[in-house]
């Protein structure tokens, strides 16, 4: 079996994969990467989604071997230095951006993807990113708002 | 998912090698093929990875035309030709979604002709060429109706090159659920005339409405085309519209996408 | 006032830092050593005889442990209805039963016929396809009114019909209904159709089994909305594994909204292969598998007609529904379609008549069961869209006639004409504040706006009440419910003064982990920080009934404080010996014990320390330890009610509805965490906008699920929704349970779907389009057909 290596949050990290193992599953089983979920089979939910290079991409849908050698960012590694929640994650639990939690790390993922191209976006712009990101509990409002105040934009007053 | 080969060859050469063994596929992004080989509707003894040839990479411009190589990405492509061909850069933008854009390549939208893509549109409507690992080959010669083109089996695209027209919008109503084009419209006029491509309507994939091209060759403004619609004859019916549905959505689309153009 | 992190405070949820740094714990992420992996064989017809299954190939595949078919599970139970309907002859409900595996006949596409177990997940996918089944396939019967009118194609042979029960509610009133009806000076009749909905939770369904086969002991892992449901299930029904040698384990779960309430073969299959086997086998469903296997929603078709007054005073409702239950009963699916639906028929009015007949109907389809709001969403929206058509029809205004029929303040409590008590509310006071919030009376120069960009703008208004909480015992138990709805915690208190408190109700996205602890600390006057919640599982909580149908804090919470109550009596007993005076003379407040007219006092924590260091107590009169447990079963349903607004532009040349505003006034009583409730209502919005305008779970005439992946079954994404507009300040609180909170789950799911299509059908007959209704979803081309038909 084809050896992957790849640098994950800042660590080289390896795993002996089949042709067939998408990065996801060697995140997760490999790797022991749980925060990264899968929560479809036809690359629309974002569950999945992490930073390969530096690019959002849907992990449930790229081989393991396609990353080799890749520098991947995962959920894991998103905090702080010192473990603290960072400006992302915290805007998230500050606005209720979640619920049950199993979209969250891609959609943590894909705000970042966001604010590194576009760091002030309009609520239209967020919206818009958030196409390949599917959550059935907030109704999006609390991630919107979280992602308004994690740009350090006011966030619309929605809500009493 | 069955197992497969893996080859990550770096030369358009190397590629061709690989491509030619016994049920040899390229695998461009992935975004299509990727989740039919998870449901095992598809297969191979080797997939054929095009991300790693840099030479298929890139948008460049000479002359009247952008040509872009066959791996590049959605996203850059929608980043690179904003200023060299805005409507070309502004359908890539909207394919899928961000983390598609940047897996997902040119050359395999256009290989692989979904009926609702939108590359195949653009292409056609732009009267791009297909550069292959063996050939040139015209949009209007290269497809060839639904999931169907002129590729030969190992055949892969390096690039595909636009004359950039004078002006071109597309318009995309989107189906509900995928967010594919349930139709989308891209209209080029050039100094030769105007082209009209209609994906996600007809059963045969990608096509040109030549009576709106007429129609708008000679006077080129929405009110030219005022009342007519697409031939619902041989549209596709599914959960999401009707073959009326869709060919009315047809004209509206086409008006919409001239007025877009002024 | 309560301190921060006490009632009523929108504080910051705890279970968020887990989820946002990924370190949240779903059952797919355990993986126990030396775990095996499990695949199904589904069937890929609506309707067949299995005429032989040879797993002898797959047998002897790479990797392969075990097969399993139907025949493995002839002998054991059957997944029972968890509430039994007599029919309006008297006759009880047909219930075939619904085994661990299809065997005989395969009755939906996913039914599952056979099992595969391997080392690895692609070798156990491998062989399934190597599973030879014989199946012929028969006619499928998917349209319900077919399956009603002739017996030729029938889901379970050995009940000769496709009806499950014919009900009436109540029956009683049937004739005064009629007769109503027949004399009433105006009426109004609305055939609809309530969309099948797929639940779609973002975490596909997963089950781990495991057995120790030196202890004999069981282990589910699985993810449940109500963990103690399904061990009483497998234990009673299906497998007749004793309660005390199961533990069922719900982790992490991500999102349920119904579909994780109920019991699945696949789970008892994970436990038989364990036993089997001596090794942990895991199942994780695909999306795939999700859409043909979980429980659906909805699938009503109705006529509804309401008579009135010319001056829009209501006079009767009457409603005749098909309910589709798919091709077997699932756990609930005969409460919600009944007792559910049929009770809330009343609306938020002081209509005198009402009756309801329900049929429910076996087709060749997954089964339909509970989601979100659960028959009050179909109540809701038959009676709020002919209220709608019938202030058309008579030239009122539609905020006015349902004004002029609601239950007035002064009217409580109220005896509905559907046989319910409302026991608080003011649903003119919610209407006053949406008038003011959606700035209703703007509405006109909105509308002249759109037009001006080639736009028709239409106002939606609606008005809901639901039934939270389902209960109390005594009452479900005379209606058919085989199950108490009761509720139990348990509080400890820890020596060192830390707080446990195991909870029967599971939180899988509702925050229960932040919000019990709020009553619990408000309660003691300690540190919420210093209270955790312990939930979903078996082994460690007393009993519980899980979470679902709006009802944690109304139930389980008010369990929570009656064992909360027993702490600090139990603790004034040890306070009091500790200051050398009567109970009777000890206070409690802040945290602190006190002596009346003393400076004697005692803290909490010092207390709680004693409790379990009793060197000096008389044992007699006090025991040591500080734990108390409480079973709470609720005198009444509790009943949220709200006002919503919705404006939409339709595009007239594609039919494409954009909502424009969405304002959702509503009345959940108390609210212990304010921020938390206005999630869980835009979350029930976006799914209730969803149904309305893209959700469709659609079967073609043979069974073939067409909406059948999210490639065509359309999840409301950000780009789909304005500003989600939440106000819950108005309450009125609720009498019967001792916090006075009702209940906010399911609300936005109840209230918003016919807000949407009553805002779309007024635009269009703004627009001058002569549009009743459109069914749901409200498809751009199903608008573009309307308009155009």
């Amino acid at each position: 079996m084809p050896t992957v290596t790849m640098n994950i949050n800042g660590r080289q990290m390896s795993a002996n994969v089949e042709n067939r193992t998408l990065l996801v599953a060697a995140l997760r089983e490999d790797l022991n990467l749980t925060g990264t979920h899968v929560g479809c089979d036809t690359s629309q939910c974002g569950a999945c989604l992490v930073h390969v290079n530096g690019k959002a991409v849907k992990s449930c849908t790229m081989l393991a071997v396609e990353a080799d050698g890749a520098d991947v960012e995962t959920i894991e590694g998103q905090a702080n230095a010192d473990g603290s929640l960072n400006v992302i994650q915290q805007a998230f639990q500050d606005h209720h951006g979640l619920q049950c939690g199993f979209c969250t790390p891609g959609m943590v993922m894909s705000a970042a993807a966001l604010l590194k191209e576009n760091p002030k976006p309009t609520e239209a712009e967020i919206r818009n990113h958030l196409e390949g990101n599917i959550c059935r509990c907030t109704g999006y409002q609390g991630i919107v708002n979280a992602i308004m105040a994690a740009s350090g934009q006011s966030v619309a007053m929605a809500a009493e | 998912m069955y197992n497969f080969e893996f080859s990550n060859p770096k030369t358009i050469e190397n590629a061709t090698k690989a491509l030619s063994s016994e049920d040899a596929q390229a695998l461009g992004g992935g975004q299509t093929l990727l989740p039919t080989m998870k449901q095992r509707l598809a297969s191979a003894e080797v997939l054929v990875s095009l991300s790693g040839i840099s030479e298929m990479v890139g948008v460049s411009q000479s002359d009247g035309t952008v040509s872009i190589g066959g791996a590049t990405t959605h996203a850059e492509v929608a980043r690179q030709s904003r200023e060299a061909y805005p409507a070309l850069a502004q359908l890539a933008g909207k394919i899928g979604d961000p983390a598609v854009r940047n897996r997902g390549t040119i050359g395999g939208s256009l290989a692989n002709n979904d009926p609702a893509a939108c590359y195949p549109a653009g292409a056609l409507a732009s009267g791009a060429t297909i550069q292959t690992n063996k050939r040139e080959i015209q949009a209007d010669e290269f497809f060839r109706g639904m999931f169907e083109t002129a590729l030969d089996e190992g055949e892969i695209i390096t690039s595909v090159t636009f004359p950039v027209p004078e002006v071109a919008n597309y318009q995309k109503f989107e189906q509900p659920a995928s967010r594919f084009a349930l139709v989308g419209v891209f209209v080029a006029k050039t100094s030769g005339g105007v082209r009209v491509a209609v994906t996600g309507a007809s059963n045969n994939g990608v096509y040109r409405w030549r009576e709106a091209e007429a129609a708008l060759s000679t006077d080129f403004s929405a009110s030219a085309i005022d009342g007519m619609s697409g031939d619902p004859s041989d549209m596709i019916e599914d959960l999401h519209g009707s073959p009326a549905y869709r060919a009315h959505l047809v004209g509206v689309l086409t008006r919409r996408a001239v007025s877009s153009c002024s | 006032m309560a301190a921060d992190g006490g009632m009523g405070f929108a504080t910051k949820r705890r279970e968020d830092v887990r989820f946002l740094t990924g370190r949240g714990k779903y059952t797919d992420d355990y993986s126990p050593a030396n775990t095996t992996y499990c695949a199904f064989a589904r069937s890929t017809v609506a309707n067949g005889t299995i005429k032989s299954i040879d797993v002898s190939v797959a047998e002897e595949m790479p990797g392969v442990v075990a097969v399993f078919t139907g025949e493995d599970f002839v002998e054991v139970g059957g997944n029972p209805a968890g509430w039994a309907i007599v029919s309006r002859d008297g006759d009880p409900m047909k219930e075939p039963k619904r085994p661990v595996l299809a065997h005989g006949k395969v009755r939906h596409v996913g039914d599952a016929y056979a099992a595969v177990i391997a080392e690895s997940l692609a070798e156990a996918m491998d062989a399934v396809e190597a599973i030879e089944a014989d199946i012929e396939e028969l006619d499928a019967v998917v349209n319900m009114a077919d399956a009603l009118a002739n017996n030729d194609v029938l889901v379970h042979d050995e009940i000769g019909t496709n009806q499950c029960f014919d009900w009436g509610w109540i029956e009683d009133n049937r004739a005064a209904t009629d007769e109503a009806i027949k004399n009433a000076p105006h009426v109004t009749t609305l055939e609809l159709v309530n969309n099948r909905l797929v639940p779609n939770a973002m975490e596909p369904r997963c089950s781990i089994g495991e057995y120790d086969p030196g202890t004999g002991d069981y282990k589910l892992t699985t993810t449940s909305q109500n963990p103690h449901l399904t061990r009483l299930l497998i234990s009673a029904f299906v497998m007749g594994i004793p309660e005390n040698k199961l533990t069922v384990h719900a982790p992490d779960v991500g999102g349920g909204f119904g579909s994780k309430i109920y019991h699945y073969g696949e789970e008892a299959l994970v436990l038989a292969a364990a036993k089997k086997l001596g090794r942990p086998v895991k199942w994780t469903s695909t999306r795939t598998e999700a859409f043909l296997s979980d429980a659906h929603g909805r699938d009503h078709v109705t006529k509804i007609e309401l008579a009135c007054e010319k001056d829009g005073t209501f006079i009767a409702f009457r409603t005749e529904t098909m309910a589709n239950v798919g091709a077997y009963l699932s756990n609930f699916s005969t409460a919600t379609p009944t007792f559910l639906h049929g009770t809330l028929m009343a609306g938020n009015y002081t209509v005198p008549n009402v009756y309801v007949n329900v049929k429910a109907v076996f087709t060749n389809t997954a089964p339909v069961d509970a989601y979100r709001g659960a028959g009050r969403p179909e109540a809701t929206f038959s009676l709020e869209r002919v209220i709608d058509k019938a202030a058309r029809e008579l030239g009122i205004n539609p905020v006015e006639i349902r004004r002029k029929n609601f239950v007035k303040p002064d009217q409580y409590p109220f005896a509905s004409a559907a046989g319910l008590e409302y026991d608080s509310g003011n649903y003119d006071a919610l209407m006053d504040g949406l008038e003011k919030h959606a700035d209703l009376a703007g509405f006109e120069a909105r509308a002249a706006e759109s037009a001006k960009n080639g736009k028709l703008r239409g106002l939606g208004v609606n008005s809901y009440i639901e039934a939270c909480g389902i209960a109390p015992s005594n009452l479900v138990g005379v209606l058919g419910s085989r199950v108490g709805l009761y509720d139990a915690a348990t509080v400890r208190v820890n020596a060192t003064g830390n707080i446990s408190v195991m909870v029967g109700a599971h939180s899988h996205g509702q925050g229960h982990e932040t919000a019990f602890p709020q009553v619990v600390a408000d309660m003691l006057g300690v540190d919420p920080m210093s209270v955790e919640i312990v939930h979903g599982d078996t082994s460690k909580i007393p009993f519980g009934m899980g979470t679902y149908g709006s009802r944690s804090l109304a139930v389980c919470g008010s369990a929570v404080y009656r064992a909360t109550e027993k702490i600090i009596k139990k603790a004034t007993l040890i306070a009091a010996h500790m200051m050398e005076d009567s109970a009777e003379n000890v206070d409690f407040a802040d945290g602190e014990f006190s002596v009346k007219g003393t400076n004697k006092k005692v803290g909490f924590g010092e207390v709680a320390l004693k409790a379990y260091i009793p060197h000096d107590f008389p044992i007699e009169d006090i025991e040591p330890g500080l734990e108390e447990t409480a079973f709470y079963d609720p005198a009444n349903f509790t009943y949220p009610s709200g006002a919503y607004a919705c404006e939409v532009e339709v595009d007239p040349d594609t039919g494409k509805v954009d909502i424009c505003s969405m304002v959702a006034m509503d009345d959940f009583g108390n609210v212990v965490n304010p921020m938390i409730v206005t999630g869980q209502v835009q979350g029930g919005l976006a799914q209730g906008i969803g149904q309305a305008l893209l959700e469709h779970g659609v079967y073609d005439e043979n069974g073939q699920l067409l909406s059948g992946s999210l490639m065509d079954y359309a999840m409301p994404r950000a780009d789909d929704f304005p500003n989600l507009v939440v106000d819950h300040s108005y309450a009125t609180e609720c009498t019967h349970n001792p916090i006075g909170v009702k209940g906010c789950g399911e609300a936005g799911a109840i209230g918003s779907p016919p807000t949407v299509v009553n805002a779309v059908v007024d635009a269009l007959q703004r627009g001058g389009h002569d549009v009743e209704h459109i069914d749901m979803p409200v498809s751009p081309a199903r608008v573009w057909e309307a308009m155009n038909g």
